[in-house]
């Protein structure tokens, strides 16, 4: 017999530092975790630590900004996919079909910035009307493909996690479809992408790198999910579904309004990731957009514990990963799939970390078993 | 339709379903105890790369099969780790072992070939088709059925096994009871919690077994995505199956005849798009769970174990 048990008692009143405290040492267990998991097949944790450092983050401290604004450039997908999810996770509504959402906006800003020029010369080319136009088609593109699985889930049931998920599949073949065959460019080759944006519908860049406006576009929408959740009737009604369902019920909330609403957000935001990458980084529908983004913001959401502010901080910290990947493929020769190892690794330290905020764990002394049962 | 034609297309409805069969019915067994894993993508993808690997450097494919076996049960021991004693919320779990699983056997994937290089475009031994003497000369049914691989075979006997553990025996009867209603199971002095752990790494066992006929015989070597959703498909499948095995073969010979189809139609150089044709089984996925959806009339039958994805925790009885 072991001599100790361990017995869990719950937190009724969780103080409020621990909201921070766990998932800040969650991460660095996550590290320490992979550090060994990376020894295990024989690579040195330390110089790829550095070297993801190095490519995240390089140079910042002698005033060199390039290395941030490659990390900045990555994360921004991943704040407004993140908020996406974190929008749906509120209501423990489970939305994993931001990728698909993602790139159904980007197919759909870019149908805009390809063709509507061309129908619809009278418009004038310029980067704010556009930037509107293709913004609204993203939002639409990206909430409409959210509907479905809403509306599956609010008029029969169906389980929204398989819904979304295989939305995703359907939406990257469409979207393979689209640059590899319809809307290839003649011009290119038999290169897999579409034709080049025309200039003005691009987003503008900062400061000399590929930083654009969709860092701002994502810190307005944490602004916007902030506000949501913590000013709005809309925000305390998906809370509560969230935490307590059957409260919800009797307080009269309605369910099939909220999912649909909540659906509408998540997609949108979604939606206007998939703008983002293709106004601001790639300008044409190319191979790249489906960069698992849409999963990689279900870390980012839950390790944020749904707070939009936390949202953009772990979203520049798993895009530093990302950057850091790249950075050991070149300089060490791994695979940059290390940065998904370390993400998921992460996500199961925090989640299970998460115990110490909702119990207090306690080992106490078993007492020894009596010799003989009393008859 | 031909009876050629039929005969082709149940081969490999058969051939393609049975990583399915594997993976979902080890799902059924997991949640009709109580726990839902959706890291079942992950663990696939992590056996069929594990058992790749195992193959090329070994030459043993029964090694293999226990090496992607063992991967996809350790797998599950973590969310069984993360879900029952750190009572964390199961599907994000689920979701985070598919994320790690498919970035690890991406790594994996890159590493584990000939001086730490890559697996991807290698060959190695395969699970080759077997003529099982006797029977596979029987029309139709001998050439779906009879002229396959050994894992296929394997089926044969496991899948009536599992239904008569589960329907038959004291132990199967616990094993529902586990996801109904645990306190009950508790309350007969029956370990609810080290079952639970039991039947989670038994579905990753199977997952893995499942992933490692992929790599193995049905698509042989690795590539990057090599499940490409199946894992997923099978959770669908155990909403479809309504939990019962017996279904669920039904549910994975669908999802196999589509592929079938889906080749025969490439095979005979049709003008629709790859892209466009491989929508089909995701699309499938859809319309079988709308047909199936609480409106519809088979609901009756729908039955989710009352406990699925409930932590069990016996002090916070209510």
């Amino acid at each position: 017999m072991i001599p100790w048990t361990i017995k869990f008692e719950r937190r009724l009143d969780p103080p409020r530092y621990l909201g921070w405290l766990v998932p800040v040492l969650s991460v660095a267990a996550a590290l320490v975790a992979t550090a060994v998991l990376l020894a295990v097949f024989g690579v040195n944790p330390f110089e790829t630590y550095r070297a993801m450092w190095d490519g995240a983050f390089g140079g910042l401290f002698g005033g060199d900004v390039y290395s941030l604004s490659e990390t900045l450039v990555r994360a921004t997908p991943l704040i407004l996919a993140g908020l996406a999810v974190a929008v749906s996770f509120k209501m423990k509504f489970w939305n994993i079909g931001a990728e698909g959402q993602l790139v159904m906006g980007g197919i759909a800003a870019s149908g805009v910035a390809l063709f509507l020029p061309g129908a619809v010369p009278g418009i004038p080319q310029n980067a704010v009307v556009y930037g509107l136009l293709m913004g609204g088609a993203a939002i639409l593109a990206g909430a409409a493909w959210a509907l479905v699985p809403a509306l599956l889930r609010a008029y029969l049931n169906v389980n929204e996690i398989i819904t979304t998920l295989m939305l995703n599949y359907v939406a990257i073949l469409w979207y393979s479809h689209l640059f590899t065959s319809v809307w290839n460019d003649p011009q290119g080759f038999g290169f897999p992408g579409s034709a080049l944006f025309e200039r003005f519908t691009w987003f503008p860049r900062f400061f000399d790198t590929r930083l654009h406006f969709g860092l701002v576009l994502g810190l307005i929408a944490a602004v916007f999910v902030w506000v949501l959740f913590d000013r709005t009737r809309f925000g305390y009604e998906i809370r509560l579904i969230g935490d307590n369902p059957e409260a919800a019920r009797f307080a009269g909330v309605s369910m099939f309004r909220n999912i649909v609403l909540v659906m509408l957000v998540s997609g949108g935001l979604a939606g206007l990731a998939g703008l983002s990458e293709v106004a601001g980084v790639s300008h044409r529908l190319q191979q790249g957009l489906a960069a698992d983004n849409g999963f990689t913001a279900i870390i980012v959401a839950w390790i944020a514990k749904l707070r939009p502010w936390a949202v953009v901080l772990v979203a520049i910290l798993l895009a530093a990963v990302f950057v850091g990947g790249d950075q050991i493929q070149i300089s060490m020769g791994l695979p940059a799939s290390v940065a998904q190892v370390v993400q998921g690794v992460m996500l199961f330290f925090v989640l299970g970390g998460d115990i110490f905020s909702r119990y207090r764990v306690r080992i106490t002394r078993t007492a020894p078993a009596p010799a003989t049962e009393a008859v | 339709m031909d009876l050629a034609l039929i005969t082709s297309v149940l081969a490999i409805a058969v051939f393609a379903g049975t990583s399915l069969i594997y993976a979902t019915i080890g799902e059924i067994i997991t949640e009709r105890a109580g726990i839902l894993n959706l890291g079942v993508e992950g663990m696939m993808i992590m056996g069929a790369v594990s058992a790749f690997a195992t193959a090329f450097h070994t030459e043993s494919l029964w090694l293999a099969l226990l090496v992607a076996s063992a991967v996809g049960g350790l797998m599950a021991l973590v969310h069984a780790f993360v879900t029952i004693t750190l009572r964390a919320d199961q599907i994000v779990s689920g979701l985070a072992l598919t994320l790690a699983g498919v970035g690890l056997a991406s790594f994996l994937g890159e590493r584990l070939g000939p001086d730490s290089g890559p697996l991807v475009g290698l060959r190695g031994p395969r699970f080759l088709e077997v003529d099982l003497p006797g029977l596979a000369n029987l029309p139709v049914v001998g050439e779906a059925l009879f002229q396959q691989d050994p894992i296929v075979y394997s089926m044969y006997a496991f899948v009536p096994l599992v239904w008569f553990w589960m329907y038959r025996t004291r132990p199967g009867q616990q094993l529902r009871a586990m996801g109904e209603s645990p306190q009950t199971v508790d309350a007969m002095g029956i370990p609810v919690l080290r079952w639970r752990y039991i039947y989670t790494v038994v579905g990753g066992v199977l997952a893995g077994f499942g992933g490692a006929h992929l790599s193995l015989a049905y698509t042989p070597g690795w590539s990057e995505n090599l499940t490409g959703g199946r894992g997923w498909i099978a959770i669908a499948l155990v909403i479809f199956a309504t939990w019962r095995p017996g279904r669920a073969v039904l549910g994975a010979l669908l999802f196999g005849g589509v592929n079938a189809v889906q080749f025969r139609l490439q095979a005979a150089g049709t003008s629709i798009s790859a892209n466009l044709l491989n929508m089909a089984p995701y699309l499938l996925t859809i319309v079988v769970l709308v047909l199936i959806s609480g409106a519809s009339p088979l609901r009756h039958r729908l039955g989710a174990p009352a406990a699925l994805a409930v932590p069990y925790a016996r002090e916070e009885r209510t």
